[in-house]
């Protein structure tokens, strides 16, 4: 069946010819189109909190249905010192949402703050002021914005992590997709991650006080484990990812990071698999 | 060249017998009673400073910074008319981010003070509303690396944008100085405000001109700035001021092509150089009349 409104109850195509909406009044001329399907993707975001920040992990790969099209695309955007968004989802919703930060960064720039930023030694730093917005601030506003595409029934086709510190300089992490829905947990992955990743970050991280104990080391290994798991299952994903860490000092992006340590043997296994002729 | 405009000067738009806007004149009168402010194009970057006359002593030091910034590398300092700056600054921002949206990147800091002088022309053509009492000098620097196109995905093209010619250097300091009348130009060194005549005066003594190959660097043109501006004060000794200095680097300098404030303790260094040398031109004119 045709789904679209414009398509019911009008005389056939085949034996009247084709409707001609320019007939229409001209409020009507362009069918009113409601959800779209997302065409350029991108698949998991995983996060997980530590003692004294956040790491966050998502692929370079942005998939066209099925075929692998676009290998160097990356999905982590840093908003300023305090906060990084992973995207998964539709690309081009990604690149509206990455502008509009911009934009929104740009502004938060002019308020005339002059709150000088402290560092952990309770010491002012010379030079650099206090980002105005945190990563909760920046959760917020963009739970908002999806929130109310969600509404207009014209969705930001996306399920992204906001990473980094809140207004305390305590670790944040939360969630916001395309139906505005939002949580917070210390481990959180959009996508297969969160079938796939989750019960590995939540064996890690059970609660918030085992987040709070937590070292950075152990916290990127976990989450670096969960990436190649995912390349192992996920069939929409890459081997080559990008990973960041945000605490206090600042934030450490790395954009091309390889998998390592996999091992396909398994294959040797079954019938089928590697260079058999089975 | 100050004459009476008696019977064409009561409404903006409206041209005198001799073809001028007696408005816009008065609109420049406004300039003339404001703090001075200057702007100073060097080799590798622009810097703006501002004399803050203090009308109150409850105001609070480091607060109210007036030399505003549009999008990430443009500064704008005023005098005249608060105000109206202010209303001049929210245009450029508003300028600057249409052609962000448009064109996914930073809008060059010529178009931007196209835009402006556009802007502030058209005060000048109703007499429904009044001309600009301000002068505003602009200071940007357009990025000389390859700027990402906003909300950029991959790496595109190998050759980068295109439109480029081969070898060309990209980028640069810019500074430019639009007055009520909405007519601007570009300028190595910029001054307007109450000072304005002694601070053009020291202007034309520093060596500015790249083209006869002399330019100072950003640190000297910090310094220089700071001692204009102490020496612009002179036309209104008897009040205080605040001196507020901002600068633009070029990507791989201090700002890393942000508009950004003087950092204080370079700023504290410029102004006591600053009374230094004033205190030293003190000490040579009594010498003078000594002899």
């Amino acid at each position: 069946m045709n789904h679209l409104p414009q398509a019911w109850g009008r005389p056939r195509d085949d034996v009247y010819g084709q409707y001609n909406s320019a007939y229409l009044p001209s409020s009507h001329h362009n069918p009113t189109t409601h959800t779209q399907s997302p065409i350029v993707t991108g698949t998991s975001v995983i996060a997980l909190k530590y003692s004294t920040g956040v790491v966050i992990a998502a692929d370079n790969l942005a998939s066209y249905g099925s075929l692998a099209r676009f290998t160097d695309v990356h999905r982590l955007k840093p908003f300023n010192r305090k906060a990084i968004v992973g995207f998964g989802g539709d690309v081009s919703d990604m690149q509206y949402l990455t502008r509009l930060l911009k934009g929104l960064d740009t502004q938060e720039n002019y308020a005339d703050g002059s709150v000088a930023e402290v560092d952990s030694d309770g010491d002012e730093v010379e030079g650099e002021e206090k980002p105005h917005m945190s990563a909760k601030n920046l959760h917020a506003y963009l739970s908002k914005v999806l929130y109310k595409r969600r509404t207009d029934f014209n969705p930001l086709w996306n399920a992204l992590l906001v990473a980094g510190l809140d207004e305390d300089d305590k670790p944040f992490l939360a969630f916001a997709d395309l139906l505005g829905t939002t949580y917070s947990s210390p481990s959180l992955a959009t996508g297969f991650g969160a079938h796939l990743a989750q019960p590995i970050l939540r064996r890690v991280v059970p609660d918030e006080k085992a987040s709070e104990k937590l070292s950075r080391e152990d916290a990127v290994k976990a989450v670096r484990e969960c990436m190649k798991v995912l390349f192992y299952r996920d069939a929409r994903s890459m081997n080559e990812y990008s990973i960041a860490v945000v605490d206090r000092e600042g934030m450490k992006l790395k954009e091309s990071e390889k998998l390592e340590g996999q091992s396909w043997a398994f294959a040797e296994g079954i019938k089928g698999y590697g260079t058999q002729t089975v | 060249m100050t004459s009476i405009g008696t019977g064409y000067d009561l409404s903006n738009s409206v041209y005198s017998p001799d073809g001028r806007n007696f408005q816009v004149e008065y609109a420049v009168k406004a300039v003339e009673n404001g703090g001075t402010a200057i702007g100073i194009r060097c080799k590798d970057g622009v810097v703006l400073a501002l004399e803050k006359l203090v009308t109150s002593k409850l105001q609070k030091k480091d607060a109210n910074r007036r030399i505003a910034t549009v999008d990430r590398n443009v500064g704008i300092v005023s005098a005249g008319l608060l105000p109206d700056g202010h209303h001049l600054v929210s245009r450029a921002r508003d300028e600057a981010s249409s052609w962000r949206s448009t064109y996914k990147a930073p809008i060059p800091v010529t178009s931007l003070a196209d835009r402006m002088g556009a802007y502030v022309q058209m005060y000048t053509t109703s007499s429904g509303v009044r001309p600009f009492g301000v002068t505003a000098i602009l200071g940007g620097w357009d990025a000389e690396t390859e700027v990402d196109v906003d909300g950029v995905v991959g790496k595109g093209p190998s050759t980068g944008a295109g439109g480029k010619t081969k070898g060309a250097k990209e980028g640069g300091a810019y500074l430019y100085m639009i007055e009520p009348s909405g007519a601007y130009w570009g300028y190595y060194g910029a001054a307007t405000g109450k000072g304005r005549q002694a601070a053009k005066a020291e202007l034309e003594k520093l060596d500015l001109d790249p083209k006869k190959g002399a330019t100072i660097s950003l640190e000297e043109g910090v310094k220089e700035a700071a001692r204009i501006i102490y020496v612009a004060h002179e036309e209104s000794k008897d009040k205080e001021f605040e001196l507020e200095m901002t600068w633009v680097s070029a990507v791989s300098g201090p700002t890393k092509g942000k508009h950004e404030e003087v950092p204080k303790a370079l700023r504290e260094e410029a102004e006591r150089l600053a009374k230094k040398s004033l205190e030293g031109e003190d000490e040579e004119d009594d010498g003078k009349m000594e002899e």
